[in-house]
């Protein structure tokens, strides 16, 4: 698929140059391929570890691996003893197994403690050009610092953990440009949404997706993550933005940037990190970033979504009859009629939060929207950070006080409500306003229902009880 | 690894498409810590419905599920494979497979076979009017068959000979560990390591 250069260079993707700067070796349709960084959390690891154990094999790299407790744990009473026996045993066996391998682990307590997604960037872990890969699909939100990340599987892990490669078929690559600038109360997630709306659930599968254009360049780090973390729900295998002033000022004094000498190395060695103007992708979308509107989803899978301002849609409007069966099945689980304006669905909770939502421009985003204001009575709403550091943060800055005067708690970090598999679960029949990225049946407990919404917009809809976009609220 | 090589079976129809892991095992389910024993929690929130088709005979005892477009997207957990596999599936025919999910299907034996949605919906029909009816799903010639179906589908030829033979991924890369040193004398010193500060 590539062009020659006049030179005899091939002009390639940032992709395709970051995947070549870590293949081992190549067989055939595979290539053995380099990870930089493995993040581990407490689900899907142990059966990885058992398999390390029942072979006899030993971690390659500990010092390129690190684990971190984030789905188990209470958010409300950080310390509290996990109820559930199995979940228990599960949340002890990460710090058990990386003790006996000798790799360091983020504990309940350890105030550099978070998601897994959250804390690799704001620990300076993730720099452009680098190979990530973790047991979630999430994983893609790191590909926002031009770094190669993806959500890898148990037995992967396993192979990770004892060979620090994996063997991987080179991905196809996507080019999304997204032209203009975003508007007023519009941010990344309403981009990523509007997106994966127009592609669909498997639009971008076996591709990394390259993110370009005006309104990408304008998003800070945290809003790209946002992108990037919700990429994977168009069923790609990472999404990327190359490395700008941007990326270079959030990498500076992390803990684990580079410093001194090695510093101005790196940030000249990043900024030759881009796709080379003539390179060849295998698939582009457009998007009109101007056009994009608030977005929320009104099905049971992320591509069922639509701007604020539309309505339930009519399962007869699909021309494809795989799409509205899909439609109609979900429409029965959302409790919804075709036709009704989202801005008239009631909702019983609210969640800010998670890895694609819950870092502190997310944080302050609500509390602007919260500042004066005070939640509709009946709505719970779980207020969860990122990371603990996004937490002290936002304490830092004040937000903590606007939070609780409009009724509000900020809670400790974790996945909470995204997965629902630590305490906190939404009952049967609840509907919420939802940060997180997947509203999948049951996703945030049997029976509930989610709309995925932005972080304005989850904190807007607390305030008044209905699906509402910020710019609706009475100034 | 269990070898893949030509499997005859009981097959069930799934009339769904968009079928995401967080439905094959419901989260709350992933606390095993040994691979066996998942089956019993495949579509744990479906199969409370007396009708779902793994409750209905003789699907409950199928080794082929036949389901609809986007199969396993969503979450990366390996326990939806475990789930499938420790119920008794050795191959899942659909249009279209989850990245993620076909990867682990392929670490633990068990077969992602694509194929039209026509054929899916010819399969379907055949094992509806005809319950019984077997599938065959041939690997080593990369074909399904059943009555009146005769169809070719695409594996990767990596995937295909580790399938064929049973072969442990880690250890065909443990056969490289030179290389994987000789590389990492090649990595850029002021690349992070997650020691802490
Ligand atoms: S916040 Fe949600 S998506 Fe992110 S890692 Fe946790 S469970 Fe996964």
């Amino acid at each position: 698929m590539n062009q020659q250069h006049e030179e005899g260079a091939v002009a390639r993707t940032l992709a395709e140059k970051v995947w070549d700067a870590h293949v081992v070796r190549s067989d055939g349709a595979q290539d053995l391929l380099y990870a930089d960084l493995h993040l581990l959390h407490e689900i899907n690891t142990p059966i990885a570890f058992d398999g390390l154990r029942a072979a006899g094999r030993t971690v390659r790299r500990p010092d390129l691996t690190l684990g971190t407790e984030d789905h188990l744990v209470p958010t409300q009473d950080l310390f509290k003893r996990i109820e559930e026996p199995a979940m228990r045993r599960q949340a002890a066996l990460l710090a058990e197994n990386c003790a006996e391998f000798g790799i360091e682990v983020y504990r309940r307590g350890d105030p550099e403690r978070g998601i897994a997604h959250v804390i690799g960037p704001e620990l300076g872990l993730v720099h452009p050009g680098m190979t990530v890969v973790c047991c979630d699909s999430h994983t893609t939100t790191m590909g926002a610092f031009g770094a190669l990340a993806m959500g890898i599987g148990t037995s992967q892990v396993e192979h990770v953990l004892a060979t620090q490669t994996l063997p991987l078929t080179r991905p196809k690559t996507m080019r999304v440009t997204v032209t203009g600038r975003l508007g007023e109360g519009v941010t990344g997630k309403d981009l990523i949404l509007a997106l994966i709306a127009k592609i669909g659930t498997l639009g971008a599968q076996g591709h990394v997706v390259e993110y370009q254009g005006t309104a990408i360049e304008a998003l800070s780090m945290e809003a790209r993550m946002t992108v990037c973390n919700m990429t994977v729900e168009a069923g790609s295998r990472a999404g990327m933005i190359a490395p700008d002033d941007t990326t270079i000022a959030y990498l500076r004094d992390r803990p684990h940037a580079p410093t001194g000498a090695d510093w101005d190395a790196e940030v000249a060695h990043w900024r030759s990190l881009r796709s080379d103007d003539d390179a060849v992708f295998d698939s582009e979308v457009v998007l009109d970033g101007d056009a994009i509107r608030p977005f929320v989803t009104w099905g049971t899978n992320p591509a069922q979504g639509v701007p604020i301002d539309a309505t339930v849609p009519d399962p007869s409007s699909f021309a494809d009859p795989q799409e509205r069966a899909a439609a109609e099945k979900a429409l029965a689980y959302m409790d919804l009629s075709p036709g009704t304006p989202l801005r008239e669905v009631a909702i019983d909770a609210a969640f800010i939060g998670s890895c694609t939502n819950g870092r502190i421009e997310d944080l302050r985003a609500a509390a602007q929207v919260l500042r004066g204001r005070t939640v509709a009575p009946g709505v719970e709403v779980y207020l969860v950070p990122g990371s603990d550091k996004v937490r002290q943060q936002a304490v830092a800055e004040g937000l903590d006080e606007v939070f609780t005067a409009a009724g509000v708690q900020l809670r400790t970090s974790g996945c909470s409500l995204c997965a629902a598999v630590n305490e906190d679960r939404l009952r049967p029949g609840q509907r919420a306003a939802s940060t997180n990225n997947r509203n999948f049946e049951g996703r945030q407990g049997k029976g509930a229902r989610t709309h995925v919404v932005s972080p304005a917009v989850a904190a807007a809809s607390a305030v008044t009880g209905r699906l509402t976009a910020p710019t609706d609220l009475e100034h | 690894m269990e070898k893949f090589t030509v499997h005859t079976g009981q097959a069930a129809p799934l009339r769904a498409g968009d079928v995401d892991t967080d439905q094959i095992i419901p989260v709350r389910f992933l606390t095993r810590l040994t691979k066996s024993g998942y089956g019993r929690d495949l579509f744990a929130d479906w199969r409370e419905d007396p009708e779902f088709v793994l409750n209905v005979e003789p699907y409950s005892s199928a080794t082929i599920l036949v389901a609809g477009p986007n199969f396993g997207t969503g979450s990366s957990r390996e326990g939806a494979v475990y789930a499938l596999t420790d119920y008794g599936f050795r191959a899942v025919i659909a249009p279209r497979f989850g990245d993620i999910f076909a990867g682990n299907a392929h670490q633990n034996g068990l077969l992602p076979v694509v194929v039209p949605i026509q054929v899916v919906e010819r399969l379907w029909h055949l094992l509806e009017s005809d319950p019984a009816a077997p599938i065959t799903v041939d690997l080593v010639e990369q074909r399904v068959r059943a009555e009146g179906v005769d169809e070719p589908f695409p594996v990767d030829p990596d995937v295909r000979h580790r399938l064929l033979e049973g072969l442990d991924d880690i250890g065909l890369t443990l056969q490289h560990t030179d290389d994987i040193a000789t590389y990492e004398t090649t990595r850029r010193p002021a690349l992070p390591t997650t020691t802490r500060h």
